[in-house]
């Protein structure tokens, strides 16, 4: 067998999705199954005063409607998971349906259970719902304000917490020879994954089982919030994730839904299916980012940067999502001085409720927002400086791993200045100086967009976990069952939903035994199946599960080498392992097959004394600390000064991702990072009106990225091996998105500089541009 | 989303169509390649009682060439017309345009007749239509009659097609030989549509005069619309840079723009006269 690690090979995965054989939870099909809809409020604040159901319930086909009366002593609020500490956090839950008052447009207010889809939303139609409309607040600064609408008595001026991390003595900014400040604002996305949420649940009125499949990327987070929340054991409860196109982050949250097909199942003794429509989706599962963040940078004329403090104002949404209060605070505050080695830091966060859908999670989840600042900090000081941003960046890049940042945070490994040699080589970037010179002159508005990021991968160790108010572990479960023929199965508790680790896990597995791909089977996502697990996010699957896979596949070698030995008759030190072969030392003709030990392992006819048969290893490893993928992208625009289109012309990154099991889905996980990251940059944008209503509610208006809005992405990797888990692997998932949003701003900014132009907000539409541009000239 | 419920009728004929668009008094909605049309119906905007399907009439399918004009029939898909030799051969600038409508599915359902029936302001057929002097060929209960297309659009998904009739064909003009035709267009980064289209066909003398000029713009305003303030300015004119410049800046004269989350109506003004230039350089120069 030829090492396998390391090779492009297709996805396990792709011939089933691609011919159309995956299954979706919308494709589970049980017998006797309901269809369940939301009515959702169309407004975004008001008192519910009565709702009317009667005429739904007349309609042929209609089970049942439920209101927020009555499930509300059924099923318990929503608890969100991450309950950050020492900010006087006051969590407000999601509850199932709202009962007195709708606190953002989308909100459900009844479920319909009915006999098909359509009879269900035609249903919906049928309820009238009174509503008293109160004042909205949607903007998280004008919920701050003295005069604003109050969304909760008990949370004056709408205050959920406030954060701090580091501190920076004032006479470092006092002292500064200069000091550049700016308000930069991540404007609220949506995830929009191609499938979107839905939920189908089977109950056993016999054994009091109950069973969702659901579009969750934790399927075990999810069992234990909903058992809780329907007051039923664990055990009775299993979550299963089938296939899913996508996540995000969205599907990380622990909805209402899910809990409220579970509940109808129950009582109506018939499975009950929901799945989203995508203008829903758009309402009703989480948005992100919609961070307001002042950043205030301290530093020398000579481009030594001594401070950063970080101010952010965080728009939570109505409630407090699953993972809502730690984005904007851990997950941004410790990353808030990127890879730069800045002795002070500090960074606090405003949590703010409004009335908008509660925000969570979201590719990368704090860490673009915190590589954003710094990287748009960078550009700005080093314009105040009269400094190429460059050479201000290799003027701060941290110069040697191990490196703790001001946070505390612990870089792991790898060349932050030769990353960004390696980069600025691939894009020429002397030569691309010069060009922008010429094209200049020409009129032309060419602008060089540069980012050396850093973000904080691979969650994490579960102390810490405990100690930053996660409501849960964050080790990982990773167990190998090597079946009598020699073929395998790999179960993990992480659940990854297009990622490829079920092509990248039997990689490792494959090396480490010495057997074919094909041989090789991957499970996960199924709380009956897997004993725990924590989830695929944070870039944490390969690194933290994929470290479990690791151990445990080296205990299954481990024992299969004794029975080697006991067959052989010789040694176990004699006994040597390679390539699916066990040989004895100095005697290559003696050997036993990995294929063979399996057998010899599972029929137990002629084991050593002592040794339990079958051969099955399991690991459930708390990594010892974070990774840090980082790395340098650079990217080449043009701006059409009669339109304001942002042409991306070039787009170079060096990601020093760890070691990497599969270039070919390490790049795709660029590439789809990228288009997420850019998106956000130049389309992507949630917009409210006044009153709460979402404006951009469709992909009508909604501007996700299509392919042909990008030009080849110039990718390479390289490979320094995190010394945190047992692969090297540092995790790719969230590259993109961290470093993307910065790389064109600047490149933008950068091509405007003939304008004057020293920011603008993103996204960077063309009108946006079109009228700085206009702007400048007529003023000139 | 899902449509609420409705009938479904397939008509063999148009005269058949037509008896069942009044059969069903208001209540009927034709239906063709439904691109449009099933959207809407489950955003549950429309909610028609009956589907009359017209996909089926053989006889409004086809392109041909009467005299100076092609006659494209109703039923023709996008992907139809774009590989047909009559349309490569005299109307490019369809060919040119419909590769720039939305994705190969649609064009592959979507039909030119739907598409001028439907009458979406940011269309991108109807810019084109509006310079290729196009005819909308209907037959109602009374019979025939033929529409010029300036007639035949007057508002944002409205028509001049009465209620129970049909259009069977749209006729264009084939542009002089000698002359040329383009179609530019802003896409609308989230929809894809037109946030403006220019189509322009133009032709000169051979010293430089110009005395043929016909823009058609649409996406910008409630309307796709002929920019007559720009032809009038160039007809009779030589084509320079400087008269294409003046003339451009009139493309949006006396026109009310559109406004969405992307673009204002300052901004939509502005690139119709960006993208008349462009398309008037293209042609003229």
């Amino acid at each position: 067998m030829t090492q396998v690690i390391g090779k492009p090979i297709k996805r396990k995965e792709d011939p089933k999705l691609i011919t159309g054989h995956g299954q979706f939870t919308d494709d589970i099909k049980l017998p006797g199954m309901l269809f369940a809809t939301m009515k959702r409020s169309r407004y975004a604040h008001a008192k519910i005063k009565r709702i009317h159901t009667a005429e739904a319930l007349k309609l042929p086909g209609v089970m049942a409607v439920y209101t927020g009366k009555d499930v509300q002593d059924k099923i318990k609020p929503i608890r969100s998971i991450w309950l950050v500490p020492g900010c006087n956090l006051i969590p407000k839950d999601r509850i199932p349906l709202a009962v007195d008052k709708v606190n953002y447009a989308g909100e459900a207010v009844a479920m319909v259970v009915a006999e098909s889809r359509y009879i269900a939303y035609d249903a919906l139609e049928l309820i009238d719902v009174e509503y008293e409309e109160l004042p909205v607040v949607v903007d998280q600064e004008a919920a701050l304000a003295e005069a604003a609408p109050v969304i909760y008595d008990d949370v004056p001026k709408n205050i959920a917490f406030t954060w701090k991390a580091g501190d920076v003595p004032e006479e470092v900014f006092i002292n500064a020879e200069v000091v550049v400040k700016q308000r930069l604002v991540e404007q609220r996305v949506i995830a929009n994954p191609m499938e979107t949420r839905g939920a189908v649940a089977s109950y056993n009125p016999g054994s009091g089982d109950l069973t969702i499949w659901c579009t969750t990327q934790n399927p075990h987070i999810h069992r234990i919030t909903y058992a809780d929340a329907l007051g039923i054991p664990e055990t009775k409860l299993r979550i299963i994730a089938p296939d899913m196109g996508g996540g995000f982050g969205a599907k990380i949250a622990v909805y209402t839904e899910e809990a409220l097909v579970g509940l109808a199942a129950m009582q109506l003794k018939q499975p009950v299916k929901w799945v989203e429509g995508r203008q829903e989706h758009f309402l009703a599962t989480s948005h992100a980012r919609d961070q307001v963040i002042t950043t205030e940078l301290a530093g020398t004329k000579d481009g030594k940067i001594l401070a950063i403090r970080a101010k952010n104002i965080a728009n939570l949404g109505a409630y407090l999502s699953t993972m809502g209060a730690g984005v904007p605070t851990i997950d941004f505050g410790l990353m808030v001085t990127g890879a730069y080695d800045i002795p002070y830091a500090q960074a606090e966060t405003i949590g703010v409720y409004t009335n908008t859908t509660p925000t969570d999670a979201y590719r990368g989840a704090g860490k673009p927002e915190a590589s954003f600042q710094i990287e748009r900090m960078i550009n700005i000081f080093a314009d105040k400086i009269g400094m190429d941003p460059v050479e201000v960046r290799k003027k701060n890049l941290v110069a040697k791993v191990p490196y703790t940042n001001a946070m505390g945070c612990n870089y792991d490994s790898g060349d932050y200045h030769g990353t960004l040699a390696k980069a600025l080589e691939a894009i020429d970037y002397v030569g691309l100086k010069k060009e922008q010179e010429e094209a200049r002159k020409n009129g032309r508005l060419l602008g060089i967009g540069i980012s050396t990021y850093v973000e904080l991968c691979g969650l994490g160790p579960s102390k810490v976990a405990g100690a930053i108010g996660f409501g849960g572990g964050l080790w990982e479960n990773s167990s190998i069952r090597v079946h009598p023929s020699g073929k395998v199965t790999i179960f993990t508790g992480a659940s990854p939903h297009g990622q490829g680790e079920g092509t990248t896990f039997a990689q490792v597995v494959a090396d480490k035994f010495g057997i074919p791909l094909e041989d090789i089977e991957f499970v996960s996502g199924d709380t009956l199946i897997i004993s725990m697990g924590w989830g695929t996010y944070g870039s944490r699957t390969t690194p933290v599960a994929g470290g479990a896979l690791s151990i445990a596949a080296d205990r299954i070698v481990e024992k299969a080498k004794i029975i080697a030995a006991h067959e052989l008759g010789v040694p176990l030190e004699d006994v040597e392992f390679a390539k699916g072969i066990f040989s004895i030392k100095e005697q290559p003709d003696q050997q036993r097959t990995f294929k063979e030990i399996a057998w010899s392992a599972n029929n137990a006819w002629n084991l050593p004394d002592g040794m339990e048969p079958a051969l099955e290893g399991q690991s459930f490893f708390d990594p010892p600390d974070f990774v840090y993928p980082f790395g340098a992208h650079i990217c080449v625009v043009e701006v059409d000064p009669d339109t304001g289109m942002v042409e991306l012309k070039r787009y170079v990154c060096v990601d020093d991702v760890g070691r990497i099991i599969n270039p070919m889905i390490a790049e795709g996980q660029v590439h789809g990072g990228l288009a997420q990251g850019i998106g956000q940059a130049l389309w992507e944008q949630s917009v409210y009106s006044d009153k709460g209503q979402l404006l951009s509610g469709t992909f009508m208006d909604y501007a996700m990225p299509k392919a042909r809005f990008f030009p080849m992405i110039e990718s390479s990797f390289i490979e320094s091996p995190s010394p945190v888990n047992p692969l090297g692997a540092k995790g790719i998932g969230e590259t993109g998105t961290t470093a993307a949003p910065s790389v064109i701003v600047n490149a933008v900014i950068d091509a405007l500089a003939p304008y004057g132009v020293k920011d603008l907000p993103m996204p960077l539409t063309p009108e946006k541009v079109w009228k700085a541009i206009h702007e400048r000239s007529d003023g000139q | 989303m899902i449509p609420t419920s409705f009938d479904y009728v397939r008509a063999a004929s148009v005269p058949e169509a037509i008896q069942l668009l009044k059969n069903f008094n208001g209540e009927g909605k034709l239906i063709a390649g439904g691109h449009s049309l099933v959207p809407l119906m489950k955003f549950r905007i429309t909610t028609p009682g009956t589907l009359i399907d017209i996909s089926q009439i053989q006889e409004l399918k086809g392109v041909s060439k009467e005299g100076g004009r092609l006659v494209i029939g109703a039923l023709t898909t996008y992907a139809e017309a774009l590989g047909d030799p009559l349309v490569a051969a005299h109307l490019p600038v369809l060919a040119e345009a419909i590769q720039k409508i939305a994705d190969l599915q649609v064009r592959n359902k979507g039909t030119i007749g739907g598409n001028i029936a439907h009458a979406d302001p940011a269309a991108d057929l109807p810019a084109l239509a509006l310079a290729l002097d196009a005819v909308v060929h209907i037959t109602g209960e009374d019979g025939e009659e033929r529409v010029p297309i300036q007639d035949f659009l007057f508002g944002p998904f409205m028509t001049a097609l009465p209620e129970t009739s049909i259009v069977t064909a749209v006729s264009f003009a084939i542009p002089p030989t000698e002359g040329k035709s383009t179609y530019l267009k802003y896409f609308h980064p989230a929809s894809g549509y037109a946030v403006v289209g220019v189509a322009a066909v133009a032709r000169k003398t051979a010293d430089g005069v110009i005395n043929h000029i016909r823009v058609g713009i649409t996406g910008a305003g409630d309307c796709a619309f002929r920019a007559e303030n720009v032809e009038k300015y160039l007809l009779g004119k030589t084509a320079t840079l400087e008269n294409i410049s003046k003339a451009a800046q009139l493309a949006a004269d006396e026109v009310d723009m559109g406004e969405d989350l992307f673009a204002s109506s300052d901004y939509r003004r502005h690139l119709c006269e960006v993208y008349t230039e462009r398309a008037l350089r293209k042609v003229l120069l």
